[in-house]
C-alpha cells in the first residue's frame, strides 16, 4: 500500500525537479483563451459609467440619450440618486452596446448630476489631514520609556511607502451568458470556487434568484491577480445584469484606467521611528507613530516592527481617510510596507553604532520567532555568499571618487502559507490514463503543474501520463488562491486523492502478482512487488485488470501534509549616479525557505517576479493623487511604471531544501520573497550615498532630495 | 524622466528608429500629421499612398489621392492576416488590434494599456514587430498590410521555436503579456538570429510584463537564436 508521506529525496522522481509548466505551450501560442478573449455568439460589450467626482452625492442620472444611441442594447444602474460617490471612478451605471466602441459612446452620453463634498484625495500626514483621520490608539510593552533612557545609541527616522496599483495585465472582469436559469461565468478571478457564491448572493439581493449552484465559473488561465480578484465585484453584477436583460453574453473587462483607479491598490504606510540599541548592538527598544491610507476605511492598526522584535515597545497609528479609491490585497499584505519601516530604521540603525548590518541582524535574532531564528542565520549567510557581501559592504557613502556611487543592503522577511482547504478527485480509468480535478485556479504560479505533477509522482508515471481539470467551480471545491494557501493545500489533497485512487488499484491487481496490496509499490510506470520488481507489470496493464470500471477516489487537505510559517533573506547591490538620482539595480539575491519545493523551476520564477514586482514598487510605483479634482494622475501604463526587462541586474535565486525543510512539506511561495525588495533596495542606496532616502519609491526627485539637490 | 522612462524610450526608439515600413506609433503620428490620413468629424479620410514610406515621399501639403471619406459607419475592408484575406465591417476608428479581437476571433494579441506602452498586442506588419493598438484596421487594409498574428506562427497542436523557447525557460507565468513577447522576440529574431545575452534586453524593451518573466525571457530568446552564454542559469541540484 501506499502510503500519503511525501517520498524522501532519493524515491523522487519529479517533485522539486526543474519541470515546466505544462500549460506552457498553450500560452506562448496565445491559443489559452483567458476570460478576456472569451466571444459568444451575439455577445454584446459592457462599459461603465464612473464618477467625475471624488465625493458627491449624485442628484440625477439620466441615461435617456445614450439609451437611444446606435447599438445599445440595455443600461441598468449600479448607484441610484441620492447615492454618495466616495471615489473619482467609483461605478454608477452600466450600460451593454453591440461594439465596444458604441458601448463607450453611450457611456460618453450619460448625464450626471452632482453635489460636490468636502474630499481629501491626496494623501497627507495626519497634522494635516484635518477631520479626514482617525487615531486607533497606542499599543505598549515592556517599558519603552526606561529603554530610551538607558540606551547607549537612539536613532530616530522617517520611513514610508506609498500606495501603489496591482496593474494586472487581464483587467477585472467577465462574460457571462444566462442558460435559462443557469449561468456560464467565465470570470478573471483567485477564487474558482467562490466567487460563483459571491455573485449569486449579489443577484439575489437584486431580485435575480439564482444558486451558487447553478452558476459555472469557467477560469482556465487568468492574467494576474496578485490579491485583487477575489470578488464578484459592482463590474459582475452589473454584467450579471446586463446579461440578463439582454438575453445575450455579455463581456465587461474594465479599461486600462479603471483598472488602475478601482480595481487595486495597496495601503500607504508611513511612520517616524525611534530604536535604541546599546554599544554592543543589542536592539532594546522600538517607538513608532505611524499613519497611512487605506481609502475611506481605516486599516488595523499594524504590528510594527516587523520580525526582529524588542522587548520594549510603543506603537501608535493613525489612519488617515482619503477619496483615493478603494484598497485590495496586495501579495503579502502589510508586510512590504512593515519591512520596509522597520529594516530601514535597523540599518540605520546598525550604522549609528558603526555595524555591518548583517552582524546587527544576526545578533539581534534572538528577538526573532524562536522556530524561525535558526534559519534566518542560515540565510544570512549564505545571502552574503551569493552577493560577496563582505567584499562588496562599506560603511555608510562610497567614497570612492566619481558620481556613480555603489552600495549593498540587506533584508530579511517572514510569512505564513499554510494551506487552504482544497479537495480532490482522481480517476483510473481501465485504460490507464488518469485525471485529477479539483476547483483550484492557476495564476501562472504553476498549480495546473504541481497536481499534475504529484498525482504522476504518486502513481509512479510520466508527467504527460496525468490529466490535470482545474479552473471550474463544477469541480471539487478547492480555496481561493491568496495568502499563498494554494501549494499546500492543493499539494495535500491531490496526494491524498492520488493515494487512495492508486491503493484502490493496487488491491485490484494484487492477486494477480500472488502479494497483498501492501507488498505493491507504482514506480517506473510499473506496478511490482518491493523489492522484487520481476514480480510486476507495466501500468496499462495493472489497469485493464479494473474490467471496465474505472476508480474514483477523493483527497482533502490534511495538516501533516504541509506547514506555515518561512523565512527569506535578500540583498541587493545598486549603482546611484548623484548627479541625476537614477538608481540602479545591479544585483539582487533572493535565499528563501518554503519548505519542499514542488516545481523547482516555477517556484524561481516566482522569486525572480517578486524581487522584479519588487524593483518597480521600490522604484518606480505610485498612486499619484490630484487634490484640486481629486482625479487619479497617472491611471495608465506610461506614467504608472513598472519596470521593464532593462531595469533589472541580475538576479539569484536560492531555495533553502533538504534535511529540515523538506520534510515540512510544501509551504505557500508567492508572497514572502515580494516583502523585502523596498527595504533591500533602500537600504542599498543609503549604503550607496550616505544618506537614507526616506519615502519609497526610490525615484530621482526622492534621491536628489534626501542628497539636498533639489 | 526617471532612468526607466529613459530606457524605456531609447529602447522603443531603438525598436522603431529602422522601421521604415512599420505602422507604428511614430509612424501612424507621421502619417496623419503629413498627408495621407486626416481624421475628420466625418470620418477618415482615405488615400491609397497609406505605406509610410510613400506618405514620406508625398510632398507634405500633397492632396490625399483619392479624397474618398470613410466613415464614421463601419466600411467594409479586408486584412491580409498570415496570409489569408479576411473580410470585416469595421467604424474607421477601430485598431487593427480590436478588428482581430472583436469581430474576427483572433485572441492572441491582448489588450492592455491600448496606448503604445506595453506591447501586448505586438504583431509582425509587413516584417516589422508594431503595436497594434495604435493601427487603426482600415490603415492596415488600405495599404494591403501583411499582418502577422501569434496564431500565425505555427499550426495548432505545433509549437513555433520562439514559444518552444518560452517553454523551455519559463520565460510566462500568467502568460497575459507572453503572446507579445514571443511576436516582439519572433521579428527581432528574423532581423537578428544569434543575439547575445545583453543584446535581448535592448530587443524587448518595448514589452511589459505584470509577473516579472524577464529572465525565462532572456533566456528563452538567446536559446530560440540558437544559444550563447547565459548568466545567472540555474545551479543546484535537480
Amino acid at each position: 500500500m501506499a502510503d500519503y508521506h511525501w517520498p524522501p529525496a532519493d524515491k523522487r522522481s519529479l517533485i522539486g525537479k526543474r519541470i515546466s509548466r505544462i500549460d506552457g505551450p498553450w500560452k506562448s501560442s496565445g491559443r489559452a483563451k483567458y476570460s478576456f478573449d472569451i466571444n459568444r455568439p451575439g455577445m454584446l460589450y459592457g462599459k461603465m459609467v464612473l464618477s467625475e467626482q471624488a465625493h458627491a452625492k449624485i442628484e440625477a442620472i439620466d441615461t435617456s440619450d445614450a439609451e437611444k444611441m446606435p447599438g445599445v442594447r440595455g443600461v441598468v444602474l449600479i448607484l441610484e440618486a441620492g447615492a454618495e460617490v466616495m471615489w473619482v471612478g467609483q461605478e454608477i451605471a452600466a450600460i451593454a452596446a453591440d461594439t465596444e466602441e458604441q458601448s463607450r459612446d453611450a457611456v460618453r452620453a450619460v448625464k450626471v448630476k452632482y453635489t460636490p463634498l468636502p474630499f481629501l484625495a491626496q494623501e497627507v500626514e495626519p497634522s494635516k489631514a484635518g477631520t479626514f483621520t482617525k487615531v486607533t490608539g497606542e499599543v505598549k510593552a515592556g517599558d519603552p520609556d526606561t529603554a530610551f533612557k538607558t540606551a547607549d545609541v537612539i536613532h530616530e527616522g522617517m520611513y514610508g511607502v506609498p500606495v501603489i496599483t496591482h496593474c494586472c495585465l487581464e483587467s477585472h472582469g467577465q462574460v457571462i451568458e444566462w442558460v435559462g436559469d443557469k449561468m456560464q461565468f467565465w470570470a478573471s478571478t483567485q477564487s474558482v470556487s467562490g466567487v460563483g457564491g459571491d455573485l449569486a448572493g449579489a443577484l439575489t439581493k437584486k431580485g435575480l434568484n439564482i444558486t451558487a449552484a447553478n452558476i459555472e465559473v469557467i477560469t482556465p488561465v487568468m492574467g494576474g491577480g496578485f490579491g485583487s480578484k477575489f470578488q464578484s465585484d459592482t463590474w459582475g453584477l452589473a454584467c450579471a445584469q446586463l446579461a440578463k436583460k439582454t438575453g445575450k453574453a455579455v463581456k465587461m473587462l474594465l479599461e486600462r484606467d479603471q483598472e488602475l483607479m478601482v480595481a487595486g491598490a495597496r495601503p500607504s504606510m508611513h511612520s517616524k521611528v525611534r530604536v535604541a540599541a546599546m554599544k554592543d548592538g543589542t536592539l532594546t527598544a522600538w517607538d513608532s507613530e505611524t499613519w497611512g491610507t487605506n481609502g475611506t476605511a481605516a486599516a488595523a492598526p499594524p504590528q510594527l516592527p516587523y520580525v526582529i522584535v524588542p522587548p520594549n515597545r510603543r506603537t501608535a497609528y493613525t489612519a488617515v481617510l482619503t477619496n483615493m479609491g478603494p484598497t485590495r490585497a496586495w501579495r503579502a499584505p502589510n508586510h512590504p510596507q512593515l519591512c520596509a519601516i522597520t529594516l530601514c530604521a535597523l540599518d540605520d540603525l546598525a550604522d549609528k553604532l558603526g555595524m555591518d548590518p548583517v552582524d546587527f541582524l544576526k545578533k539581534n535574532l534572538v528577538l526573532a520567532n524562536k522556530d524561525r531564528a535558526p534559519d534566518y542565520a542560515t540565510e544570512l549567510d549564505k545571502a552574503s555568499e551569493l552577493m560577496d557581501w563582505k567584499t562588496k559592504w562599506h560603511p555608510r557613502g562610497d567614497k570612492t571618487p566619481g558620481h556613480i556611487k555603489r552600495g549593498v543592503g540587506v533584508s530579511l522577511h517572514t510569512w505564513g502559507g499554510g494551506g487552504h482547504q482544497s479537495n480532490c478527485q482522481c480517476v483510473i480509468q481501465p485504460d490507464g490514463s488518469v485525471t485529477v480535478s479539483l476547483g483550484t485556479q492557476d495564476l501562472g504560479v504553476g498549480t495546473r503543474t504541481v497536481v499534475t505533477l504529484i498525482a504522476a509522482e504518486t502513481m509512479g508515471l510520466p508527467l504527460d501520463g496525468v490529466n490535470a481539470n482545474i479552473g471550474d467551480s463544477h469541480l471539487p471545491p478547492s480555496g481561493g488562491s491568496g495568502g499563498s494557501t494554494t501549494i499546500g493545500g492543493v499539494s495535500s489533497s491531490t496526494r491524498r486523492a492520488a493515494t487512495n485512487a492508486l491503493n484502490l488499484l493496487l488491491d485490484k491487481v494484487a492477486p494477480s502478482l500472488n502479494a497483498t496490496a501492501d507488498q505493491l509499490e507504482a514506480v517506473g510506470g510499473r506496478i511490482q512487488v518491493q523489492g522484487d520488481p520481476s514480480r510486476g507489470m507495466d501500468w496499462k496493464s495493472a489497469c485493464a485488470k479494473l474490467a471496465g470500471t474505472p476508480i474514483t477516489a477523493t483527497g482533502q487537505t490534511t495538516r501533516d501534509l504541509m506547514s506555515s510559517g518561512v523565512g527569506g533573506v535578500q540583498m541587493a547591490e545598486v549603482s546611484v549616479d548623484i548627479e541625476t538620482g537614477i538608481v540602479r539595480v545591479e544585483k539582487m539575491v533572493a535565499v528563501q525557505d518554503c519548505g519542499l519545493v514542488m516545481d523547482l523551476k516555477t517556484a524561481e520564477s516566482q522569486v525572480y517576479g517578486a524581487l522584479i514586482m519588487g524593483v518597480g514598487y521600490a522604484l518606480y510605483e505610485e498612486k499619484l493623487m490630484d487634490q484640486q479634482t481629486g482625479k487619479h494622475l497617472n491611471p495608465n501604463m506610461e506614467f504608472y511604471k513598472l519596470a521593464g526587462i532593462n531595469d533589472v541586474g541580475e538576479l539569484v535565486c536560492h531555495f533553502m531544501t533538504g534535511p529540515g525543510y523538506d520534510e515540512r512539506g510544501p509551504i505557500g511561495l508567492g508572497e514572502p520573497p515580494t516583502v523585502s525588495p523596498g527595504a533591500v533596495l533602500s537600504n542599498a542606496v543609503a549604503n550607496a550615498i550616505g544618506v537614507r532616502v526616506p519615502e519609497l519609491p526610490l525615484t530621482p526627485a526622492h534621491v536628489l532630495g534626501a542628497l539636498k539637490l533639489v | 524622466m526617471s532612468k526607466s522612462d529613459k530606457t524605456h524610450e531609447n529602447e522603443i526608439e531603438s525598436k522603431r528608429s529602422d522601421d521604415k515600413k512599420a505602422l507604428g506609433r511614430r509612424a501612424f503620428v507621421k502619417l496623419v500629421g503629413g498627408t495621407s490620413v486626416a481624421v475628420t468629424a466625418a470620418g477618415v479620410l482615405a488615400s491609397d499612398a497609406l505605406l509610410p514610406q510613400q506618405a514620406e515621399a508625398a510632398a507634405p501639403d500633397a492632396a490625399p489621392a483619392n479624397g474618398k471619406v470613410l466613415g464614421p459607419g463601419a466600411v467594409a475592408i479586408t486584412l491580409r492576416v498570415n496570409g489569408e484575406e479576411k473580410k470585416l465591417s469595421v467604424e474607421p476608428r477601430v485598431t487593427l488590434l480590436d478588428a482581430l479581437r472583436d469581430r474576427l476571433d483572433m485572441t492572441g494579441a491582448k489588450r492592455v494599456c491600448d496606448r503604445g506602452t506595453c506591447g501586448a498586442c505586438t504583431m509582425i506588419v509587413n516584417g516589422k514587430a508594431v503595436y497594434s493598438c495604435t493601427v487603426l484596421a482600415i490603415e492596415a487594409a488600405q495599404s494591403h498590410a501583411d499582418i502577422q498574428t501569434i496564431e500565425g506562427l505555427a499550426p495548432e497542436g505545433q509549437l513555433h521555436p520562439v514559444s518552444q523557447a518560452f517553454v523551455d525557460n519559463d520565460g510566462q507565468q500568467c502568460g497575459f503579456c507572453t503572446p507579445g513577447f514571443v511576436m516582439a522576440a519572433k521579428a527581432y529574431l528574423d532581423g537578428h538570429p544569434h543575439p547575445i545575452y545583453d543584446e535581448v534586453k535592448a530587443a524587448l524593451g518595448g514589452n511589459l510584463c505584470r509577473c516579472g518573466t524577464y529572465m525565462g525571457v532572456r533566456r528563452a530568446v538567446v536559446q530560440a537564436g540558437g544559444g550563447g552564454p547565459v548568466p545567472g542559469t540555474p545551479q543546484g541540484a535537480a
